[in-house]
This record gives structure tokens, sequence and C-alpha cells, in this order.
């Protein structure tokens, strides 16, 4: 066959042609993965679930609970055994190094942390990408089992308990301020806690958020060894 | 040319990172270990597979003014079959790779070949020119990322070769990406002498 010339007609029908084709194909495709894109955005989100609040029966995936504070949307995802309120995984996030740090934080019915899990960032990898295991359990900075009600976390330079990531102080502020605020809005959405202690850890939870603004900038200014990016 | 030197030529005389240097955006972006230099190349050389031969089997159909454009959308919606292939069935590997899947689109190797092999040569021999390109990128990609992730971290496809503590961090950060590639590319220049 000889090559097709270069008329306009030409050119209009086999550009529109293969644009069709094109759009046709992608159409099927989508079809066909959308399901399975659900399912597996679905699946991370419930294994992250079942490893920070271990031990329930429902399906706390199926109906968080939204809750907007400055700009920022919390989701409450509540766990039950037997009926019982167990605990439930809050969804929070704040602005690390690189830009937005999402964070899944298991509390126990007493508010205490149970465990953690780093669902998206953008920090520097091999220094703040190592948020991801610091505060577990056996990690340098553990979290675990320390209740942000009773003091909310900082870093031991704040003049907190939690000890920062090597070079990595900003998203150490970020990912402890994700949690204070994840702790705050967990007792507020509550009902079982007393109103009196949901207002005792409001009051430092907003304060938390006050340092760490001017922290974070003084922070900018200390221009800390490694965070380079 | 036969088809197996088409293919060999792809690895070894006109490696693309090596040689050619096209694409090097995604070559210094993604290689930050083994693993993910693998799976952007592997990514890369379906694309250019499927793009390379279709370019080749409607190279009559295409009117030579408007061939760049439908090379594009042929060469996107591939890539777009692919990402939402991957997002679907290996959602770990696209979430490391993530924003690079979409910008295979863009990487000159993709319309290079397209423009200086499949809309001249038929479907078969474009078929093992996108393989041996794709080989060849997928090799560099690979080698690039285990050096970058040995020297940064002291692991090689994950597994712990030496203590993390010696590991020197630049490498895994953007600067050890261009210092890595210089000397492998050094390295490459001084073998292909020595052959001839």
């Amino acid at each position: 066959m000889k090559k097709l010339e270069s008329s306009l007609k030409n050119m209009l029908l086999s550009l529109t042609g293969f644009s069709v084709v094109a759009g046709a194909l992608l159409g099927w495709v989508n079809d066909v993965t959308a399901g399975p894109i659900a399912q597996a955005s679905s699946k991370t989100l419930s294994d992250a679930i079942a490893l920070v609040v271990p031990g329930f029966d429902n399906n706390p995936a199926e109906a968080p609970e939204e809750v907007e504070a400055d700009g920022v949307v919390y989701k409450i995802y509540r766990a039950t055994r037997d009926g019982k309120f167990v605990g439930a995984a809050v969804e929070s996030s704040a602005n690390g190094f690189g830009g937005p740090l999402t964070v899944l934080v298991g509390f126990d019915a007493e508010g205490n942390i149970i465990d953690y899990s780093l669902l998206s960032h953008a920090e520097t990898p091999g220094l703040g990408s190592k948020a991801a295991d610091w505060f577990k359990k056996g990690g340098k900075g553990d979290i675990t089992g320390k209740n942000p009600g009773q003091a909310p976390l900082a870093v031991t330079k704040d003049g907190g308990q939690i000890d920062a990531i090597t070079a990595s102080t900003i998203t150490t502020r970020a990912f402890l301020q994700a949690v204070n605020n994840a702790y705050a809005v967990y007792m507020r959405q509550d009902v079982d806690t007393s109103s009196g202690a949901s207002q005792q850890v409001e009051e430092p939870a907003d304060e938390s958020q006050e340092t760490d603004a001017s922290s974070g900038a003084s922070a900018q200014a200390e221009q800390e060894g490694g965070d380079y990016e | 040319m036969n088809n197996f030197k088409v293919l060999l030529n792809g690895i070894v005389k006109e490696n693309p990172t090596f040689v050619l240097l096209l694409g090097m955006c995604p070559t210094l972006g993604t290689t930050s270990s083994a693993l993910n230099g693998m799976g952007m190349g592997l990514a890369t050389m379906f694309v250019l597979i499927c793009s390379n031969v279709v370019i080749s089997a409607i190279k009559n159909l295409v009117p030579d003014m408007v061939r760049i454009p439908i090379f594009v959308v042929v060469i996107a919606s591939f890539v777009t079959v692919l990402q939402m292939v991957m997002q679907a069935y290996v959602p770990a590997l696209y979430a490391t790779l993530g924003l690079f899947i979409p910008l295979i689109v863009v990487n000159c190797i993709l319309l290079g070949r397209a423009e200086a092999f499949a809309c001249k040569n038929g479907p078969v021999a474009s078929f093992f020119d996108g393989l041996g390109i794709g080989l060849g990128f997928t090799i560099a990609l690979t080698l690039l990322g285990g050096v970058r992730e040995f020297l940064g971290t002291g692991k090689v496809f994950g597994f712990s070769l030496m203590s993390e503590e010696y590991g020197m961090l630049i490498f895994v950060l953007a600067p050890g990406a261009f210092i890595a590639l210089g000397y492998l590319i050094a390295i490459v220049n001084r073998l292909r002498k020595s052959e001839s």
C-alpha cells in the first residue's frame, strides 16, 4: 500500500480515526480495571486499620466519620468487637519537609496509642522517610502506649520526650503534630469520655499547633544538616 | 539486518542510557533501588514494544505532516493502559513509581524509536527493536539502581550485603544519581573502546 498523501482530508480522517480507536480502547480498559483499582485501594486501607487497631470484628473502613478542623479533614474509623467500642484509627495529616504527610494512628478506648501507619508522605528518602518505622515499638522514638492527653508528644529539642529522627527534625515535628491532632479529634468525638477530659485535651492541642507553626519557621532558619532537598 | 542483530544493537551498540543518553529523567529519578529501576525499565519496555509494533503497522495510513501527533496518541494510549493495569494489579509498585509512569509518554526513547526505526521498518523488526532497546534500558536502570542502592544503603534488591551504617546517603538522593550515572557511562565507554 502506498503512503497516504498529506492532504487536509487525509490528515483529518487519520487523526480522527486514530483518536477514536484510542479513546474506545482506553474506555474499555478503564471499565475493566475500575473494580480492581477500587478493591486494591480499600484493601490497603483496611490492612492499615487492622495493623493499628487489632482485635475488631466490624468493618471500620466502611463508614468513616469525617471531621474538619483548620482546613484539614480527619477521618475516624471506629472499631468494635461484639458491639463494644475497642478503639479507633484516625487518619490525620500535617505538613512535613517535602509536602503533606498522612498518618493513620490507632488509639484504644482510653486514648493510648496502639500503633500507627504512614499512609503517604513526600519526605527525603533515607532521612525523613524513616518515619515509617522510627516511632514504632522498638524504634528509637517509640510512641506506642503513650497517651497524648497526659502530655502532647514533642521532640526532645522542644522539651518533649520523643527522640527526633536523625537530621529530620522537621519531619518529626510534623509527624508528632499529626498524631497530637488525631488524638484531639478522636477525644472530642468520643462519647465514652467525660466532657471534662475532652476539654482538657483541646487546649494543649491548639497550643501545640501554634508552637508548631512558630518552630517550623525557626527550623527553616536553622537549616538542619541533612535536610537538603 | 536480521532480527537478532536488531535486538543486540539495542542492548549494546545503541544502549539508550549509556550510549544514546536518551530518557535521562526517569533514569535519574526512579533508580533509588535496583527493584525500582527494573520496574521502570520493564514498564518502558512494554510501552516501547507495543508502540513500535502498532506504529510500524499503521505507518502507511499516517500522512507525514500529522505523524508526530498520531505517534503521541498511540504512545499515550499504551501508557494510560499500563498505568491503569498497574494500579489495579500491582498497587505497591505503582505507588513507588508513581508520577514516572505517566511521564513515560514524554520519554524521548519512545518517540525516538518510532521516528528512527518503526516508521521505516516492518512490525516484526520493530518488535525486536523495541525488545532490544527496552532490554538495554532495563539493564541500564537495574544496574544504576543496584549501584546506588548498594552504595547508599548497603543492600541490593533488598538483601543486605553490608551494614547500613556504612552507606553513603548521597547515592540514594538525586546528586548521587548523577555521580553514579557519570561513572557508569565512563566505565561503559572504556569497555567499548578496548573492544574496538
